[in-house]
């Protein structure tokens, strides 16, 4: 569950990059935060994933009050969620196995839980055929799958998709967004931001319209919200 | 700690090591270098101030007593003497003692003619525990009754403790000087090592990797830097010293001069050198991978 509560954001340049920002998504929903470029969806993004504070209001994530958070509580925050970037952010030199595995490894999961968890979550996003590739041999959509993939191993409540299409032609696009609506249908609460049309008017999910810092539209029925 | 985690971060410190070959080389080297000047510096203090030690047990002050005092008399004031503070030791010399160390050392006795024991004194010779006070101790000796003279070769003391200090003071401050050195390339070399690992320490932040879990492989690998670094630069200390030693004492004319074995400095300073490289090693990562755990 993620409740932001009149949240603002100012950064030490003056931008004052979030003014008053309210929402709320339940367990188990699936959203689109869409807006323009410099709207503020990457700073919602930073404070969602602690890496920046807000300056006033109040953040819970997954249980987790963001606002006064102690830093050596942030590990234990962030393994709650699962963060999918545009440019994938794959270990060059690791197989698809083992950029997967990694992410397990790093939070103690022991070598037995690795050899279990890590093929089932690679046969749910479809490379099970491809886990000792490396990531450059692999194709962007591919790529991607990797990447929400290393997302999902941890069993995370809630996935950030930050542009997860941004890189990939529409059909890939459309694969991925599958995969994302898949993984929401197993109970994972599911956040895409994004800023393509298209594809928010192809599905039929809540549509979260951020612009100027402040939240514009927050509803059902796709895009045209935002472009209003 | 686990021991699937401390395997793992033992091997990927050593992964670290192999994978950045060129500027791990480059840091023991330095590691080495630093610890070779250290400890060479260190050597040279030791072995001055042994000597200086050597020559504070020889440094004397000569108390001739009054020509008026009988040989008993003159051996009553030696209480006194030697409750004076600074004074370890003190040794009474007959003038006859006296009169026969000077033929001993004269190399033509024929030549003094008439003369004989009555034209010295009896005296004292007073060894001390600190040259550098011989001076105010030599005053003190003077104010006993019955001392009518006293001699002390006060600029050789002075000599032995301006070079004592000189040594220690150059000794301690290249200590320094060198152990902030090695720091600073350490820690230079290991921040090389985490920026090209950025990406995966970002990964392993956003993953919810505890600091202490991403820290921990670098610790390793400066760990494992600082100790070979110190086992190298131990032994080649061995060798240089021994040799050096060999070469000092072969030297005829240098042959009064003592120098430490290395088999009694050995434990220390094998002791000191891992302990200066391992803290090189470990202080130098903290340092390197401080600013990527601040998220």
């Amino acid at each position: 569950m993620v409740r932001f509560t009149d949240v603002f954001k100012s950064y030490e340049n003056g931008t004052k990059a979030l003014r008053g920002v309210s929402f709320e998504i339940a367990d188990g929903e699936f959203a689109f935060l869409v807006g323009p470029s410099g709207s503020g969806k990457t700073t919602i993004i930073k404070l969602l994933t602690g890496e920046i504070a807000p300056t006033d209001g109040k953040i819970i994530v997954n249980d987790y009050d963001l606002t006064n958070i102690k830093f050596s509580k942030m590990p234990y925050m962030r393994r709650t969620l699962g963060v999918v970037f545009q440019d994938y952010r794959l270990i060059e030199d690791k197989t698809v196995f083992e950029n997967v595995a990694f992410a397990m490894r790093v939070v103690g999961a022991s070598s037995k839980e690795i050899r279990r968890r890590v093929p089932y979550v690679l046969e749910l996003v479809g490379l099970d055929t491809r886990t000792r590739r490396h990531p450059q041999e692999l194709s962007g959509g591919e790529q991607q799958r990797v990447a929400i993939a290393r997302a999902l191993v941890n069993n995370p409540r809630l996935i950030i998709a930050d542009e997860p299409t941004g890189n990939l032609d529409p059909a890939r696009s459309l694969e991925i967004m599958m995969l994302l609506q898949k993984i929401n249908e197993l109970g994972t609460t599911v956040l895409v931001v994004t800023h393509e049309k298209e594809l928010v008017e192809s599905f039929s999910k809540r549509v979260i319209a951020i612009d100027g810092g402040k939240i514009i539209s927050d509803g059902m029925g796709g895009y045209y919200n935002y472009e209003r | 700690m686990k021991g699937n985690r401390f395997v793992y971060y033992v091997r990927e410190g050593i992964n670290s090591i192999f994978n950045h070959g060129f500027m791990s080389f480059a840091s023991v080297c330095i590691i080495v270098a630093c610890l070779l000047i250290m400890g060479s510096f260190t050597l040279l203090a030791l072995n001055v101030d042994s000597i200086i030690n050597s020559m504070e047990s020889e440094n004397e002050i000569m108390a001739f007593v009054d020509e008026s005092y009988s040989t008993a008399d003159a051996q009553s004031i030696k209480p006194g003497l030697e409750a004076i503070d600074n004074v370890s030791s003190v040794i009474f010399v007959t003038r006859e003692q006296a009169w026969d160390d000077f033929l001993d050392t004269y190399s033509d006795p024929g030549r003094l003619g008439e003369l004989g024991p009555e034209t010295l004194r009896d005296r004292y010779v007073i060894y001390v525990d600190d040259i550098s006070i011989i001076a105010a101790t030599r005053d003190a000796v003077s104010r006993v009754d019955g001392i009518a003279d006293t001699t002390v070769h006060l600029d050789i003391a002075k000599t032995l403790v301006k070079i004592r200090n000189i040594v220690t003071i150059a000794s301690i401050a290249l200590v320094a000087i060198l152990f902030t050195i090695s720091l600073f390339i350490m820690a230079n070399t290991i921040k090389l090592t985490t920026f090209e690992r950025r990406d995966e320490i970002a990964i392993m932040k956003m993953v919810g990797a505890t600091s202490t879990f991403i820290r921990w492989p670098f610790v390793v690998q400066g760990l494992i830097l600082g100790l070979l670094g110190s086992l190298l630069s131990f032994v080649m200390e061995w060798g240089l010293y021994t040799l050096f030693s060999d070469k000092l004492m072969a030297g005829a004319e240098l042959s009064l001069l003592t120098v430490i074995p290395f088999s009694v400095v050995s434990i220390p300073i094998f002791i000191a050198f891992t302990v200066v490289g391992l803290g090189v090693g470990v202080i130098g990562s903290l340092l390197a991978i401080k600013n990527y755990l601040k998220v």
